[in-house]
């Protein structure tokens, strides 16, 4: 898990520094803030995998000296198969026509959505479906 | 030195060789295998390319007269607005991270899926419906939205370019970018949770490396494109006047929001190409990647170089920052330069095999450096105002895109066979390399010196000058013989439709999913190999040259365990 951290944690820093450079430099803020913010994006997670990686063992991923064996057991959950996602992304659909078309739409849209939600998240206790 | 076939068999072990869900249209629909999701993708994909390729072909057609008619002014906005935002936002994107890597990378760190399923579906029909709203615009009253593919404020308000093409775009875009970010969350987390036992991080292959490095840029720059697109939509329809001057806001900030997004866009195409033709190149050299750690190090500087580059897009607005932004881009050359020099390194003295994989690699390195060199000449401020919305801009970054085209075909030959379990027509591939290959170029050189004349873009008719017409006609060729290309792509899929068994290592390749069946199976893998080095399936098929430390021992494990 280090290196994950030290890639994320190398890009924050880059763009701190880059930031600061830039925005001393230009005194343009839409530039300054959004290299800020891509700052925030690498120091957030990366801290936190940094966080994590100190006081964790190392995975089997991580070992060079690991064998199959080590990787044994339930790896995660993956549901086979889920209507929810389409009902999900049709919803999305309708949101964004009603956008365009008249916001009558967003009856159908926000339905489905919710029904995605509800329905996904029921079967996301079940374990989905094979 | 011997193999050690040390599998604990274990008999409760099920679930994941097969797979009884739903058949038909309704798996396509319900299912939430990353290889179905991967396949619909290169599908709607490659129909994206097919079209934006037919409006490049009526665009070019438009052009081959000084005062062609073949389309009215309009409806030529209306086609170079749609043929670069297809290309841009339908195709190349979503056929880099959408197709090939979501196939390819959980098999190639040994995972039995992406980390999370239902979002990686999700991400496809967002994908899909944003791709029908954006082109939907041809059918309203007023057409689509005919701004051109970079929406500049204030053309694109709402006094300016009224109608529901506009909005049907921005919405078809707002899908698309929800859709590529939820996808950029379900890379990262795969390869950060799901590698095999022993799949360090400087073990992955360089594509998947790539794809990680894409995958963050993704998250670094969709969101920035998502919330101008929410400003433009106000700004159209809830009286807002962020990109209007009459209500005292900006629309050069429309720019840096579009380009602080656009510019990372370019690498956030390319890197996942760099990976392939990467793939490719070791593999039909017979030699490990030259420059392993190289390569990374390289993708990762274009990576973080290219979010302070965006505003030489913008050098002729006279309120940036020229020399911050020329410097930082002409940096990029450098990580570039030694990618370059680690494909000609993999190649050096290797054993090349020239199927047409191999020659789409070729004819991408020789494309993408000359629009990689003349990329050069335009992070110079000087150079930029003098051919800036010149046809040499046009040709640049046509020269770097059909490389990326060509890149695309040399990973569709390569992992084709992997994902269908069938090989596709070498004769064949090979006469549709050349016509692309050729024609790219005829294509885009007529257009670097229309561009050094002064020709503008986005023009439909121009002035009577013979040597204009003959350039444009040249030009115009090139675009044929690139048509000629893609249909015999389509003539090779049906010739070759489940003709010639691949089997499952067909290139005697060297990355993980090559160790796995053609197709593979539900969850992937039935074993694993012992996983030493960068390239283990390599190892494992030639014990004597393997890239193994000495004393270390390999065996191959069934893969344990239900996931599920």
């Amino acid at each position: 898990m280090k290196v994950e951290a030290k890639i994320l944690l190398g890009l924050g820093l880059f763009f701190g520094l880059m930031c600061a450079v830039y925005w001393n430099w230009s005194l343009e803020n839409a530039g300054g803030v959004m290299m800020f913010a891509a700052m925030l994006l690498g120091f957030l997670p990366g801290g936190y995998y940094w966080w994590w990686s100190r006081r964790m063992k190392a995975r089997p991923e991580d070992n060079p000296q690991a064998t199959q064996t080590q990787g044994a057991g339930v790896v995660g959950a993956f549901p086979g198969s889920s209507i929810f996602p389409f009902v999900m992304g049709m919803g999305a659909f309708f949101v964004v026509l009603a956008l365009v078309f008249g916001i009558w739409l967003l009856v159908p849209g926000l339905g489905l959505v919710l029904w995605a939600l509800l329905g996904g998240t029921a079967e996301g206790r079940r374990g989905g479906t094979h | 030195m011997t193999d050690v076939l040390d599998p604990p068999v274990h008999a409760e072990h099920h679930g994941h060789e097969e797979h009884h869900g739903p058949t038909g249209i309704l798996n396509w629909l319900t299912s939430t295998d990353h290889k179905v999701i991967g396949l619909s993708y290169t599908v709607t994909s490659v129909i994206m390319m097919v079209i934006g390729g037919l409006f490049a072909e009526i665009i070019r057609g438009q052009l081959a007269t000084p005062n062609g008619n073949l389309v009215s002014l309009a409806q030529y906005n209306e086609l170079f607005t749609m043929h670069g935002s297809v290309m841009i936002y339908l195709f190349a994107g979503p056929f880099a991270f959408g197709a090939l890597a979501n196939i390819m990378v959980p098999i190639q760190i040994g995972a039995p899926d992406m980390a999370f399923p239902r979002l990686n579906a999700l991400s496809y029909w967002l994908y899909l419906t944003g791709s029908i709203t954006m082109l939907s615009g041809f059918f309203t009253a007023g057409g689509a939205a005919n701004f051109g593919w970079v929406g500049y404020a204030p053309l694109s308000n709402s006094l300016n370019t009224p109608g529901a093409g506009a909005d049907l775009w921005i919405g078809g875009l707002l899908l698309t970018g929800f859709s590529a970010i939820f996808t950029g969350v379900n890379l990262v987390a795969t390869i950060f949770y799901l590698r095999a036992p022993g799949m360090t991080m400087f073990r992955m292959p360089i594509f998947t490396w790539n794809m990680l490095v894409t995958a963050i840029l993704i998250l670094l720059a969709f969101p920035v494109l998502t919330a101008g697109l929410v400003m433009l939509y106000a700004d159209r329809h809830f009286g807002t006047h962020i990109f209007s001057v009459a209500g005292g806001g900006v629309p050069v900030l429309w720019q840096h929001i579009f380009w602080f997004w656009g510019h990372p866009e370019v690498y956030i195409l390319a890197l996942p190409f760099f990976g392939m033709v990467t793939e490719v190149i070791a593999v039909f050299s017979r030699k490990p990647v030259f420059g392993y750690k190289g390569m990374i190090f390289a993708t990762l500087t274009i990576a973080a170089l290219s979010l302070g580059v965006w505003a030489h897009h913008m050098f002729t607005t006279g309120v940036v920052l020229l020399p911050f932004f020329s410097i930082m881009s002409l940096l990029i050359a450098v990580p570039t330069g030694i990618k370059m020099f680690n494909w000609i390194g993999t190649m050096w003295r290797g054993q090349v095999w020239f199927s047409t994989s191999m020659l789409m690699a070729l004819g991408f390195l020789f494309t993408f450096l000359i629009g990689g060199l003349t990329g050069i000449y335009l992070a110079s401020p000087p150079l930029d105002f003098f051919t800036h919305d010149t046809y040499f801009v046009v040709a640049h970054f046509h020269s770097v895109v059909m490389a990326l085209v060509l890149g695309a075909m040399a990973g569709l030959y390569y992992w084709g066979p992997k994902i269908t379990g069938y090989l596709l027509n070498e004769r064949i591939g090979k006469a549709q390399f050349w016509f692309l290959f050729i024609g790219t170029q005829v294509f885009t050189f007529p257009l670097y010196v229309l561009g050094l004349q002064g020709m503008p873009r986005r023009m439909a008719v121009y002035p009577n000058d013979p040597q204009w017409k003959n350039l444009n006609d040249i030009s115009t060729l090139g675009a044929v013989l690139i048509g000629v290309s893609t249909i015999l792509f389509v003539i090779n899929v049906i010739v070759s439709w489940k003709k010639y068994p691949a089997g499952d290592n067909p290139w005697d390749a060297q990355t993980l999913e090559w160790f796995t069946t053609s197709p593979p199976p539900h969850h992937n893998f039935y074993r694993l190999p012992q996983i030493r080095s960068e390239r283990p399936t390599w190892d494992h098929n030639h014990p004597d040259y393997r890239s193994l430390h000495h004393g270390e021992h390999e065996g191959v494990h069934e893969v344990k365990g239900a996931h599920e």
